[in-house]
């Protein structure tokens, strides 16, 4: 192996490099000036997210194991997106006397935790595949429990590494059934000869989505995440429902359209089932809640609801609705949770009726909320429009008119729900609002690019086109 | 640039003008101003029309105009407009212009408050200038949700309830917009290579019955939600009176007309065969709009729930009459639509400024209002009579068109369905004369009403503007109705097979 070829795998090797340099750092840096790992943290992350957009070789490592091509790495670069949002979002809450000590552990954990997704987006067999979500939850589980001095944030560690590994092992029993049918783990062969001729490969097929289903926390694989979102650091949180979900999603689009190709209208019709019990309870479930965060949790459960739309077709246009949306999703749930962040930091409160009136002390931090309510809710003409309405066009290309009838009712249902708060923030008296504060710098920054990218990625059809172009390629 | 572009952008720039004001009075005065250049656009945009038409343009289409916005999916953003068109622009350039005027004296957060109005009639008029689904649909959705803010903050009542459920049952409706828009793409071209959301390109191709059958419901009683089709029209009575009084004036006068005009130019113009064989169910539900509207108006107290039945018993008459598929009564409708559209916001307007005034909309704990606010009150008098359709106003034009073409079905079912809609000529005289003779008439009733003022001048603008209007149209309804009948031909050679 030469090494040009071991360039392939740059995103990853960058992000380890990423990793042991802010590993090294720590051991330098004095005691009191703990807080320069984050600018140093963070400027690596942004030369490693513009580096990702540079020219990549493509091809293969391994014998077929680790695959990239241009899909990949689109996949990557949406993630690496994300990831430097919530990076600077985290800022503020890093520079707590708390949380000083392990501020290179925050990093070096979710560096690792991007490097298992990037592994398991270019997986080309079962193996990586797995190595790539194991190393992608594991690291996330300790995070949860980051703030391991709250009861509320062990208990999320605990269900989260629980329910991460009941959900790795019923994903292996499902693989170890397509291997003993294949006998073969790369995907390439297994494709070849998957068939809905047996039941063992319906099982088979079963499980993994089962495994998967509990990553993206599907319907009726969701009771973990209310309570992990609920008592995970917001941070956390959000990597959990952008990122890891976006990550997740992406996996099973790219395995579904090419181990599974062969028994296509099985998996359809497990989709279509799954994603309305998940659009519908996720919706009905949101109606209730009074915590923020829990609020949003159930709220990103609705969304994969939505999601799984655009996985149905399985084709270049329900990729790039796909890929799509995850882009969108990002900045306007990045956007609202960053606004739950600053306000609970500011004022310790994170329930909707802590929000009366809170337009007329926060207008700005109000304003950036209903946009990424408006957003996640898809009216237009914020972003979150043009995301959905891509995902329906891509289910209505198979066909499926009534499952996108009921998926739009279940967004106004959803949008019913996002209404409450912003009538909270707008229209509710009250007595004591939230009081009047000033952002730091980093949260300011964070929330903006969320507001813009809520803005500009809906109207501007080069983003789409350019992600369209890429996904032309899939088989 | 297109001219047509301008209507969007003006008032996208008014919204920026606003951000820029520091308090309530430079909010106010930008947005007059820019709804001011919008309504000479709208002016210009009228004689223009006019004149090509009389040069002898015959495209259906002027001002047609179409780029590329996400070239994969071939979306457009598709502009052009014909005469019927070109009115319902006229109609919202009145009726926003008016209505800046008539809530002049709004103080609590007027900045946020001229901005909402603002985007929402951004949103109309982008709908009225789309030729493209997809962007006609961007610009509806965009006009519904502030409807939302508008009510919930500076509506009255039990606003917060009113405005949740206008927004949802609106929501709900677009839902199965969407689903009919999405069908119509996919079956717009049957090869199935190159898709498209143009209307023009879709009117060419011929949908399969089939589809048609359970598509053109949907699209229907999508548009139907908005036009307070029975029994979908809950919404409106509600919204309606909570609301301040310009978002009133702009709902029922303006977006109401959206859902009649998706109703025609999107259902019944691109399915018209299940248009046709599904007529006889809506003719029902329309008929039933038309009837029980009316009645509803009659045992109302509030003055806004009164107008807001009118106005579900005047739009059930716009949908009736689209469904009636003759030119006839397609030139009714579109008639009806400007006529109402006028006339209920200058109702409206009045409502809001007599409440001003007396601080109820209790039609029985008021009296004798001719003697205090005679400028006022006689406004009210001509926008009774123009509702119960006195010959010399818009709406005589409107409904004996509608009436006459509806007369021309032949089947006793249409007949039939036709007389209980006549029906209602009266009953709107019953609820008009009610009101106007207790409200106006008679002794008065409060001592302190004495100290009111009449009319401030921008009250009588905004008055005197619409009753122009309503006028214009009832004396010289001959150019109107011509811009329309021209306008029509396409869709009247695009059914005349089908019968």
């Amino acid at each position: 192996m030469t090494f040009q070829d071991f360039l392939i795998m740059r995103h990853e090797i960058v992000l380890v490099a990423i990793a042991m340099i802010v590993l090294i750092a720590e051991i330098f840096v004095s005691e009191k000036n703990r807080k320069s790992i984050i600018p140093i943290a963070i400027t690596l992350f942004f030369i490693n997210v513009l580096f990702g957009f540079c020219p990549a070789h493509t091809g293969q490592l391994f014998g077929g194991m680790y695959k990239t091509g241009d899909l990949q790495i689109l996949m990557k670069n949406v993630l690496n997106i994300g990831v430097l949002i919530i990076f600077i979002q985290a800022v503020k809450w890093l520079k707590e006397p708390d949380n000083m000590d392990k501020v290179s552990e925050y990093f070096i954990l979710i560096i690792s935790t991007v490097i298992g997704m990037n592994f398991m987006i270019s997986a080309g067999d079962f193996l990586m595949f797995y190595i790539g979500l194991e190393l992608a939850t594991i690291p996330i589980a300790a995070l949860a429990a980051y703030e391991r001095y709250k009861n509320r944030s062990a208990e999320a560690g605990i269900k989260l590494i629980l329910s991460a590994a009941l959900s790795s092992g019923v994903l292996l029993y499902g693989i170890s059934m397509i291997y003993g049918m294949t006998g073969s783990i790369y995907f390439d062969e297994v494709g070849a000869v998957f068939t809905a001729s047996s039941s063992l490969h319906v099982l088979g097929l079963i499980f993994f989505f089962a495994g998967m289903a509990f990553k993206i926390s599907l319907v009726p694989f969701h009771l973990w995440t209310a309570d992990v979102y609920e008592g995970a650091p917001v941070s956390i949180t959000m990597f959990l429902s952008v990122i890891s979900k976006g990550a997740a999603v992406f996996v099973l689009f790219i395995i579904l359209t090419t181990v599974f190709k062969a028994v296509m209208p099985m998996w359809q019709d497990l989709v279509v089932v799954i994603s309305i019990l998940t659009m519908t309870i996720g919706n009905l479930f949101a109606i209730r809640q009074q915590n923020l965060k829990r609020f949003l949790a159930f709220s990103s459960i609705a969304q994969a609801g939505f999601i799984l739309l655009g996985i149905l077709d399985g084709t270049s246009l329900g990729m790039t609705s796909v890929i799509y949306f995850v882009l969108i999703y990002i900045f306007s749930n990045l956007a609202a949770f960053g606004v739950v962040t600053i306000v609970a930091q500011m004022s310790g409160k994170e329930n909707i009726n802590d929000y009366n009136g809170m337009y007329h002390t926060n207008p700005k931090l109000s304003l950036t909320m209903m946009l990424a309510f408006f957003s996640l809710a898809g009216i237009p003409p914020v972003a979150g429009f043009f995301g959905k309405f891509f995902l329906f066009t891509a289910a209505a290309h198979q066909g499926y008119y009534m499952l996108v009838l009921i998926a739009v009712l279940n967004a106004t249902i959803s949008l019913y729900y996002y209404l409450i708060v912003v009538k909270a923030m707008f229209i509710n008296k009250n007595e004591t609002p939230i009081a009047y504060f000033k952002s730091d710098f980093s949260t300011k920054l964070g929330l903006l690019i969320c507001v813009i990218g809520i803005f500009v990625i809906g109207f501007a059809s080069p983003v789409y086109e350019y992600i369209n172009q890429i996904c032309l390629t899939l088989p | 640039m297109n001219i047509l572009t301008l209507f969007v952008i003006i008032p996208t720039l008014t919204v920026l003008g606003i951000l820029m004001t520091k308090d309530n009075k430079g909010a106010r005065v930008v947005s007059a101003i820019g709804m001011s250049i919008q309504l000479i656009l709208g002016a210009v945009l009228v004689f223009w029309y006019l004149g090509q038409r009389n040069a002898g343009v015959t495209d259906t289409f002027l001002l047609y105009e179409s780029h590329t916005w996400f070239e994969s999916l071939n979306i457009h953003y598709a502009i052009g407009v014909d005469g019927i068109a070109v009115a319902m622009i006229a109609l919202t350039c009145i009726i926003i212009f008016t209505g800046i005027f008539a809530s002049w004296e709004v103080e609590f957060l007027s900045r946020e408050f001229f901005i909402s109005l603002i985007i929402l009639a951004t949103g109309v008029f982008g709908f009225f200038i789309s030729l493209d689904l997809f962007t006609m649909f961007l610009f509806y959705e965009v006009a519904v949700i502030p409807m939302y803010l508008l009510i919930g903050i500076w509506g009255s009542g039990p606003k917060e309830y009113s405005a949740m459920k206008l927004t949802l049952m609106l929501m709900g409706g677009s839902a199965l917009i969407l689903v009919g828009l999405l069908v119509l793409y996919f079956f717009s071209d049957p090869i199935g290579t190159n898709y498209t959301f143009n209307i023009i390109e879709i009117a060419k191709v011929q949908i399969p019955i089939e589809v048609q059958r359970i598509f053109f419901p949907m699209l229907f009683v999508g548009f139907g939600v908005l036009g307070a089709l029975f029994p979908f029209h809950t919404w409106s009575p509600d919204g309606h009176a909570s609301a301040p009084t310009a978002v009133s004036m702009l709902h029922a006068g303006v977006l109401m007309k959206l859902g009649g005009y998706g109703a025609f130019r999107v259902a019944v113009y691109l399915m018209p065969e299940a248009a046709h064989e599904q007529a006889w169910f809506f003719l029902i539900l329309t008929t039933a709009s038309v009837v029980y509207g009316a009645f509803g108006a009659i045992v109302q107290k509030d003055l806004k729930y009164i107008n807001a039945y009118s106005s579900v018993s005047h739009c059930g008459l716009v949908l009736f009459a689209v469904l009636m598929m003759n030119e006839t009564a397609f030139n009714g409708a579109i008639l009806q639509m400007i006529s109402h559209g006028i006339m209920t916001a200058l109702f409206f307007a009045l409502i809001g400024m007599i409440y001003g005034r007396t601080h109820t909309r209790n039609v029985y704990e008021m009296g004798g209002l001719m003697k205090i606010i005679p400028v006022l009150s006689v406004s009210y008098v001509i926008a009774g009579l123009a509702s119960l359709g006195l010959p010399g106003f818009s709406g005589f034009v409107a409904e004996m068109t509608i009436f006459v073409g509806a007369f021309q079905n032949p089947g006793t079912f249409t007949t039939v369905c036709t007389i209980i809609a006549v029906s209602s000529i009266v009953i709107t005289a019953v609820y008009v004369l009610r009101v106007v003779g207790i409200l106006l008439l008679g002794p008065i009733k409060e001592h302190q009403y004495h100290g009111f003022g009449d009319a401030k001048w921008f009250e009588r603008l905004s008055t005197g503007v619409l009753i122009l209007a309503i006028a214009g149209v009832g004396i010289a309804p001959l150019w109107l109705s011509n811009m329309i009948t021209d306008s029509l031909q396409p869709l009247v050679e695009k059914i005349s097979g089908i019968l």
